[in-house]
């Protein structure tokens, strides 16, 4: 999909206009942050066992080059594939060749954030492959035409009556009401679909280096329908997504769907080891597994080294009281929120991007919040350095705050300046406050400015010798 | 720590322009508590608009100005979780590769105070001896919070104003959408940030909204004016040091 993050403050705007939006993203707080709240009360070593899940990644990247490695020769040994990405473009290309040999005309696909970011459905759809979405929520955007809006529930900004609308349409028949109905709607055609498909795609959640394994979780168990029945299984992942053990996968697993929904445990986690054994009763005949790199080795060696730590829960969208207004489509890209603020710049650019990382009070609750303690606010600031440093800031912000540094570095002349401002914005107030300001429209047309008390408390302090 | 310790108070480039009162409070507090206090004249921001905006530049040559202005004093205190979470978190990372001026940075970092916290974790103090009749909610700040911890200190003191009552807002660790240069970057999201909190304190039908950070109460302030609220708003310090007879924040 084609990024447009620069429109973030015009689309955020448009969405906090949108009642509809704004009634599912306030089931958000609600719903999932506080389920989060419950799940991490109830279980005592919960915040151990983020230090836990911080060290489990941050060790795995230190020594990612071996893990790969181990990764690869585990899977071969299993009777896999595994393929390497440099990049989009490359990943795109390796899944087209890989259905192509499998002779598939429709691909079944479960939930997969990479597949977004390499755009892999109009890809393949303009290759003459039918890519069909099985995760519910993927399945009602893809009928929609929309990208997702989160990163867990990428439907989250759609109501059940959007829904059941668009199903009447697209499907035809009656209009069915409940959430019960619609979903079993989905699951009848979606049954046929899974039967009818060559090839099965899906993402992970970890990849096993001790292993080989790939482990999925669903809540609906379309991944594993989509993985055990077409002959050819694919994998895309990108490479953060390795642990080194089994056990590391299950520390973190518990910090997953906690952190994610407030759930113990996704409805299923399926652990997937190679293709169909002799004598196996089910599973994909043909098992390879794309593994992208996009940017991470970049990443792995910069400031921003510790997003790679990232596990894909949604907390920190979940918690952000912009992305709650805003809504997951404002931020015009794939990922959102303030993991998205972080890796969008990476991935489309910061020229393409400086909104978003500027989209953050630094309020702090993403870092709270997350279960690897990402420092977001400060690779979110990383980017706003990068963003001053290679001048994309607006000349009126970039003057406004070169004048001001340079009387903060004169007290002298900064007492002169402070001291007439806090006098004239004295006088020019009314009943304490001011209405209308030059310059501050953005502070004024909502809200009155307090006006200053007189004068500053450097005058009165010096007029009073440094005495109370 | 000497009986009498000397403090530096930063009295922060908000309160000095907007709100002196907060200042002269804040003095009354701390030689309550037995400082002695000194306002250094070389002070002038922290430098977080410029570090938040990738300023780093113009940050860093604020930081060295902070680090001799406030040399040699046993405490620095700033009336405001904000800018004592710059000088305490964030003052030694900007000076990674420099290792002489970041052991200066960190030792002004271990002497700076949010001043509550000072008041009570460093101080000891435990009440006041004010009386305010009025039921007030708390606005936690979110530097305040969360780079700091601070969250029972100021509860603590106004817990012992006679004749205050203090009420709880719901979401009251969600931010007032403030962000220093954010409300103007982004006015609608603030807008909208800033009128949820407005209805929470309304909810809690507390005639006082008090916080620590002057950042927070002129934007909380001003939307409550702006929507013709009868809730006030006041610096923490102000209730606590008793000096309640000027007109709360953006009235006259």
């Amino acid at each position: 999909m084609e990024a447009t993050p620069l429109a973030f403050a015009d689309r955020a705007s448009a969405a906090l206009d949108d009642p509809v939006l704004q009634t599912a993203l306030a089931g958000i707080r609600t719903g999932w942050v506080a389920g989060r709240q419950r799940a991490a009360e109830r279980l005592p070593e919960f915040e151990a066992l983020r230090d836990l899940g911080r060290d489990i990644k941050d060790h795995t990247l230190a020594c990612l080059d071996l893990y790969l490695e181990a990764f690869e020769a585990n899977v071969t040994a299993c009777g896999g594939t595994v393929h390497w990405a440099r990049d989009a473009a490359e990943a795109r290309v390796l899944v087209l060749e890989l259905c192509r040999a499998a002779g598939a005309r429709t691909v079944t696909k479960s939930k997969s954030m990479i597949s977004e970011e390499i755009g892999l459905n109009p890809f393949l759809e303009a290759h003459g492959i039918v890519p069909v979405e099985t995760d519910l929520g993927e399945y009602i955007l893809q009928i929609a035409g929309q990208p997702p809006s989160h990163i867990v529930g990428p439907a989250i900004h759609m109501t059940k009556d959007a829904v059941a609308d668009l199903f009447a349409r697209h499907h035809g028949g009656e209009r069915r009401e409940t959430a019960a109905d619609l979903v079993a709607e989905a699951r009848r055609i979606l049954r046929e679909r899974y039967l009818a498909a060559d090839v099965g795609i899906t993402g992970a959640n970890f990849l096993v280096a001790e292993t080989g394994s790939v482990v999925t979780v669903t809540n609906e168990g379309n991944a594993e329908l989509t993985q055990g029945l077409p002959r050819t299984h694919i994998v895309i992942a990108s490479l953060e997504k390795l642990v080194p053990t089994m056990a590391d996968a299950f520390t973190l697993l518990r910090l997953l769907a906690r952190s994610a929904t407030g759930q113990e445990f996704s409805a299923y986690t399926t652990v997937l080891t190679g293709p169909k054994r002799p004598g196996d009763r089910d599973g994909p005949e043909a098992f390879h597994v794309v593994l992208l790199d996009n940017g991470r080795t970049q990443m792995l060696g910069s400031e921003l080294r510790a997003m790679l730590r990232c596990i894909r829960c949604g907390a920190c969208m979940n918690h952000c009281p912009v992305y709650l207004a805003a809504g997951g489509h404002a931020y015009g890209w794939v990922y959102p929120g303030p993991m998205g603020s972080v890796l969008t710049p990476q991935l489309v650019g910061i020229e393409r991007a400086w909104p978003l990382p500027n989209a953050s009070t630094f309020c702090g609750r993403c870092e709270e919040v997350c279960p690897v303690r990402i420092p977001l606010p400060g690779l979110m600031r990383f980017w706003r350095e990068e963003q001053f440093r290679r001048r994309l800031v607006p000349p009126t912000a970039r003057h406004g705050l070169k004048l001001w540094g340079f009387l903060a570095r004169r007290p002298v002349l900064y007492r002169l300046v402070t001291g007439i401002a806090a006098r004239l914005l004295a006088k020019l107030a009314r009943g304490g406050r001011l209405a209308k300001l030059p310059l501050a429209e953005g502070w004024t047309a909502t809200r009155d400015l307090p006006a200053p008390q007189g004068r500053t408390f450097m005058s009165q302090w010096r007029a009073r010798g440094g005495h109370r | 720590m000497p009986d009498h310790p000397r403090v530096a108070l930063f009295v922060t480039c908000l309160v000095d322009l907007f709100r002196p009162a907060v200042g002269f409070a804040a003095v009354d507090l701390l030689e309550a508590a037995g400082c002695t206090v000194e306002v250094p004249a070389a002070q002038t921001c922290c430098g977080q608009p410029a570090f938040n905006s990738g300023d780093r530049a113009t940050s860093e040559a604020l930081a060295r100005r902070l680090i001799e202005a406030f040399a040699g004093y046993d405490y620095v205190v700033a009336p405001s979780g904000s800018c004592a979470g710059m000088l305490r978190r964030h003052l030694p990372e900007l000076f990674d590769g420099e290792p002489e001026l970041r052991r200066r940075a960190e030792d002004l970092a271990s002497r700076s105070y949010e001043l509550v916290s000072f008041l009570v974790n460093v101080m000891g103090m435990e009440r006041v001896a004010v009386r305010l009749d009025a039921v007030a909610t708390y606005h936690d700040g979110c530097s305040g919070l969360r780079e700091l911890g601070i969250k029972r200190e100021p509860r603590r003191l106004l817990a012992t104003v006679e004749g205050l009552k203090l009420v709880e807002m719901a979401d009251g660790e969600v931010c007032c959408g403030f962000g220093g240069t954010f409300c103007v970057k982004y006015p609608a999201i603030s807008t909208r940030m800033v009128s949820d909190k407005a209805a929470a304190i309304a909810a809690t039908g507390a005639e006082l909204v008090l916080a620590g950070d002057m950042g927070c109460l002129l934007n909380i302030a001003g939307r409550l004016k702006r929507t013709g609220s009868s809730v006030k708003a006041r610096h923490v310090a102000e209730v606590l040091a008793g000096a309640v007879t000027t007109p709360a924040i953006g009235e006259a």
